[in-house]
């Protein structure tokens, strides 16, 4: 192991922005001591540091391995461009925080990717670290490339980059990845071949060049593994239970200003809303809840430790925890003795129940409340599965408002599926009627509305869908900001051309790998960043690799179509997503089968998994999930695949494309 | 912080090592962490957003180290025995980031004017070297240059201030400059100057000196050595040692520790303090 870089890096931090970025000693962080024989891995968050640093996934896997007699863990972030331009000409390679020692003097570089844009960060943190970005390049002294996180769903745009794909939870399955590495170390590292066809039979290990792809034209023919050993699809792996895992047990509190800063505990993972266009609720099913108790434990030593005075209780719809009222009751009598502990609730689902929570929490310090109906109208939430009523969002804001919140956010997508201008415009009626519930309590009521562009996701229902152009997006971004001028409601809007480029990333194939390396060669990192955004790069490389943008983005899917992340599964049967595909087009709800029986997706009865949830009804108020007034979204079978004739519904993919067609026609 | 109901305590610390990269701002968000983790009775202000009563003293730039920092904190107790303070702010000290040592504590009389209004002159030790590591700083040249800056009426020059450019005259700021020795890249300097009406930065002086080549010398690194406050011809730091010695917190941390300090106190710096 080489010698630490530090004292080379040190007289460059005066020269740049935020030089604390690089110096690591967050309270919380680990000093491991390299040792022959140990695996040691360093975990990248390929972003900014203050992105990257709150990160949980990396952080549950930086401890695990660190409590490893057999492997180690350091950290590192994408450097800011102003180091990285004095550290190359100088010839320093990426460095670790703890150590401050060379990349590419670790046995793996373990990416967590939970954003498409920021794929060229990745290559350049390879490049960065010394090693060749292809994998098919990299010899057997350079760094393992690993990659895990939400992105790697659809692994197949950065295929060519990574050696090696985590599919699912991460907390079992390093162990086993550190035992192969550990034998391939100690035996000298003989061919990366060997050691990545033992990686791939690891369950939830998908090893992209153990796998042949062949095209018909710009279609996907097939996807085959090399040999009979590996396996034809990788399924993700999933802890069974939470409360195994009470991580992070010693959060980072980093010493600048970053993204979530706060203790964060986590209080379930999975979701079965079942919200279509959710690739986060979809993949990470079933919902396993953290005992309550363990909670507690885990905010009241949180916070001694840390010395945080605002803690997150985080999941994707925390008002859906079993006894949520409770638990945040303990916790605010708990503290306001001590006081001025903030608690917020990301996620919160829209209804009085959830504003009522939140009042309670504001009693020790006010947090912002956001909320998210992602649709206008009733008759795009049928279609994405959101069920949330008018009465809920009203009752909600009249709740709110009335409890002293002036303003609320309110999050929307735009460009799903059979979306019509009515739709759309619906979102700009649904916030000025929030602002006018508001208006009766305070003068100041407002309101600021996130718009988002939506972008299909791989193992979702809507992988088939073909999303909205640039030009569609900002026609839409257009006529809501003047549906919106005058009123008291902000708007915010997501660049219709990153939208666009995701939408490439997210659901492209192996060959947009060639056009990721070429925006990387171009300069194009840091693609997250608006400042840095490079859209004509994109199109660019598209264009010199010879793709159509369209054929990744705008186009619908047909249902036999080979897609190219059909390999790997999150359990999801491809028949029931198919169904619900089509019970989205129809309007038609589904009920959430954490309380109503089960409609088998696929992920518990293939996995023999099964909800861990302390309730079996349904949280108090609200109408989402219950299945109560699921009426007015037309008959929903409770045994959806069994019994529903969804075949009479008018479900083809050129009949959504018809009405794509007619709604911008008609403007 | 007039300890009507609390009682005002000053705290110095020293701020050495890597965590120089870390701002001021962010310094007193870790100190108000470490109050939290220390469970230090510090008292908050009333109202909508509660916030704890700390104040720091003058900014100490990002990058810059420091034997001689400040801080004075309010807590919601009657006026603690000196073990009493001394196991409050040793607690307060092991919660704190590596590089951040606190050096000691005292209860303040009431009415001790703050760390902002009191502290009229600062020093620093400051490595001057060329921008271009190939040029090597002469110290008997860097020695004459610093004079004819004392020796000069004005120093007119364009200074970056809250964003801003703006042409002031740095002489007036300028109280003591002179050549402490060699450092491995360059010339180690010392500075004091006056922070009122306007204060000097180590870089900006140095900007005025010419490294031989044409260029401005630069700064390596910076160590703040002492604050003073000054009245009627007298002057003492924040916190004198006796208040320190009282509470045996001289060395609190930094036993602990393993942050270098970049240079061991010179002689000639010591024997201006003592």
């Amino acid at each position: 192991m080489n010698e630490s870089l530090w004292p080379r890096i040190e007289p460059l931090l005066s020269r740049v922005e935020k030089p604390a970025r690089y110096i690591g000693m967050e309270r919380g962080a680990q000093q491991p001591v390299h040792r022959p024989g140990v695996v040691s891995w360093l975990l990248v968050y390929p972003d900014a540091y203050e992105v990257g640093l709150p990160n949980q996934g990396l952080q549950i896997l930086y401890e695990i391995l660190n409590e490893r007699d057999d492997a180690l863990a350091e950290r590192a972030y994408s450097v800011w461009p102003d180091l990285e331009a004095l550290m190359r000409p100088r010839g320093i390679p990426l460095f670790s925080l703890e150590n401050h020692l060379p990349a590419g003097d670790f046995d793996v570089l373990a990416f967590n990717v939970s954003a498409e844009l920021v794929c060229t960060n990745l290559l350049n943190t390879i490049d960065l670290a010394g090693a060749p970005v292809r994998s098919a390049d990299r010899r057997p002294e350079h760094p393992v490339v690993i990659a895990g996180g939400h992105c790697t769903f659809n692994p197949e745009p950065l295929a060519d980059f990574v050696d090696a794909f985590v599919i699912g939870d991460g907390e079992e399955v390093v162990s086993e990845i550190t035992e192969v590495l550990g034998a391939w170390k100690r035996a000298g590292k003989p061919t990366r071949e060997g050691l990545l066809r033992e990686l791939a039979t690891i369950e939830g290990v998908y090893v992209p060049s153990m796998y042949e792809i062949e095209y018909d034209g710009p279609v996907v023919a097939s996807i085959a593994p090399r040999y009979p050993d590996i396996p034809a699809v990788v399924h993700k792996r999933t802890v069974a239970d939470l409360a195994d895992w009470p991580y992070p047990k010693r959060q980072l509190v980093p010493l600048i200003e970053v993204v979530h800063d706060r203790l964060n505990v986590e209080i379930f993972r999975g979701c079965t809303r079942g919200c279509r266009f959710c690739q986060a609720g979809m993949i990470t099913r079933p919902v396993r809840e953290r005992p309550a108790d363990q909670v507690r434990t885990m905010v009241r030593e949180g916070l001694r430790r840390t010395g945080y005075d605002e803690v997150a209780l985080t999941s994707l719809s925390s008002a859906d925890f079993s006894g949520l009222d409770g638990v945040v009751a303990d916790l605010v009598n708990e503290q306001e003795g001590c006081g001025n502990v903030a608690l917020s609730l990301p996620s919160l689902r829209v209804d009085a129940f959830s504003v009522g929570v939140a009042s309670q929490i504001q009693k020790i310090r006010r947090t912002g409340l956001t909320f998210a109906p992602e649709a206008g109208t009733w008759r795009m939430r049928q279609v994405i599965n959101k069920l949330i009523s008018e009465e809920d969002i009203f009752a909600a804001a009249d709740s709110a408002y009335s409890q002293g919140w002036r303003r609320i956010k309110l999050y929307f997508l735009i460009g799903l599926p059979t979306e019509m201008d009515v739709d759309t415009l619906g979102i700009a009626e649904l916030a000025k009627a929030v602002v006018e519930v508001g208006r009766r309590h305070t003068k100041q009521a407002t309101a600021t509305v996130s718009v988002g562009g939506f972008v299909p996701k791989a193992q979702t229902p809507f992988q088939w869908f073909g999303q909205n152009g640039v030009d569609e997006l900002q026609r839409k971004v257009d006529m809501l900001k003047g549906a919106l001028r005058g009123s008291k409601a902000q708007m915010r809007w997501h660049d219709p051309k990153a939208t666009f480029v995701e939408g490439v990333l997210s659901r492209g194939d192996r060959r947009v790998g060639a056009v990721i390396e070429h925006v990387w060669r171009s300069g194009g990192v840091f693609q997250e960043w608006s400042e840095h955004f490079a859209y004509d790069l994109w199109m660019e490389g598209l264009a010199v690799s010879g793709l159509d943008p369209e054929w990744f983005t705008t186009r619908h899917r047909t249902e036999n179509e080979v897609l190219p992340w059909d390999h790997i599964s999150a359990g999801l049967h491809r028949d029931f997503l198919w169904l619900d595909w089509k019970a989205a087009l129809a309007e038609h709800g589904l009920p959430d089968c954490r309380w109503t029986p089960c409609y088998d997706c696929g992920v518990c009865t293939d996995y023999a998994l099964e909800h861990v949830v302390a309730s079996a009804v349904p949280p108090a108020g609200g109408s989402q999930g219950t299945g109560q007034d699921l009426s007015r979204g037309g008959e929903i079978p409770v045994r959806f695949l069994a019994t529903k004739p969804v075949s009479s519904v008018p479900v083809s993919a050129s009949v959504v494309s018809a009405s794509v067609v007619s709604e911008s026609s008609a403007t | 912080m007039r300890g009507d109901v609390g009682t005002a305590v000053r705290v110095s610390y020293s701020k050495l090592g890597k965590i120089r990269f870390v701002s001021h701002r962010d310094v007193a968000r870790a100190f108000e962490r470490a109050f939290r983790v220390a469970q230090l009775p510090v008292s908050f202000s009333e109202g909508f957003s509660p916030h704890p009563k700390v104040s720091f003293g003058l900014a100490l730039s990002t990058g810059y180290e420091s034997r001689a920092e400040y801080l004075d904190v309010e807590l919601a107790i009657g006026e603690p025995s000196d073990e009493a303070l001394a196991v409050l702010i040793g607690s307060v000290a092991d919660a704190l980031p590596d590089g951040l040592a606190v050096t000691g504590a005292a209860v303040l009389e009431p009415r001790t004017p703050s760390l902002q209004e009191a502290v009229e002159a600062v020093e620093y030790e400051v490595e001057a070297r060329s921008v271009d590591d190939t040029v090597r700083v002469d110290a008997g040249v860097v020695g004459e240059a610093l004079e004819a800056l004392l020796g000069a009426e004005s120093l007119m020059g364009v200074r970056r201030r809250k964003g801003r450019d703006v042409v002031d005259d740095l002489r007036p700021a300028l109280r003591r400059l002179s050549v402490v020795g060699d450092t491995p890249l360059g010339v180690l300097v010392h500075l004091e100057v006056i922070t009122r009406p306007r204060g000097a930065r180590p870089r900006e002086v140095l900007a005025l000196i010419e490294d031989g080549s044409g260029r401005g010398l630069v700064e390596g690194r910076v160590v703040r050595t002492h604050q003073w406050i000054e009245r009627d011809g007298a002057r003492w730091e924040p916190l004198d040692e006796s208040g320190a010695r009282r509470l045996g917190l001289r060395s609190v941390g930094q036993a602990r520790r393993t942050v270098a300090d970049p240079w061991a106190p010179t002689a000639s710096v010591e024997a201006r303090a003592s």
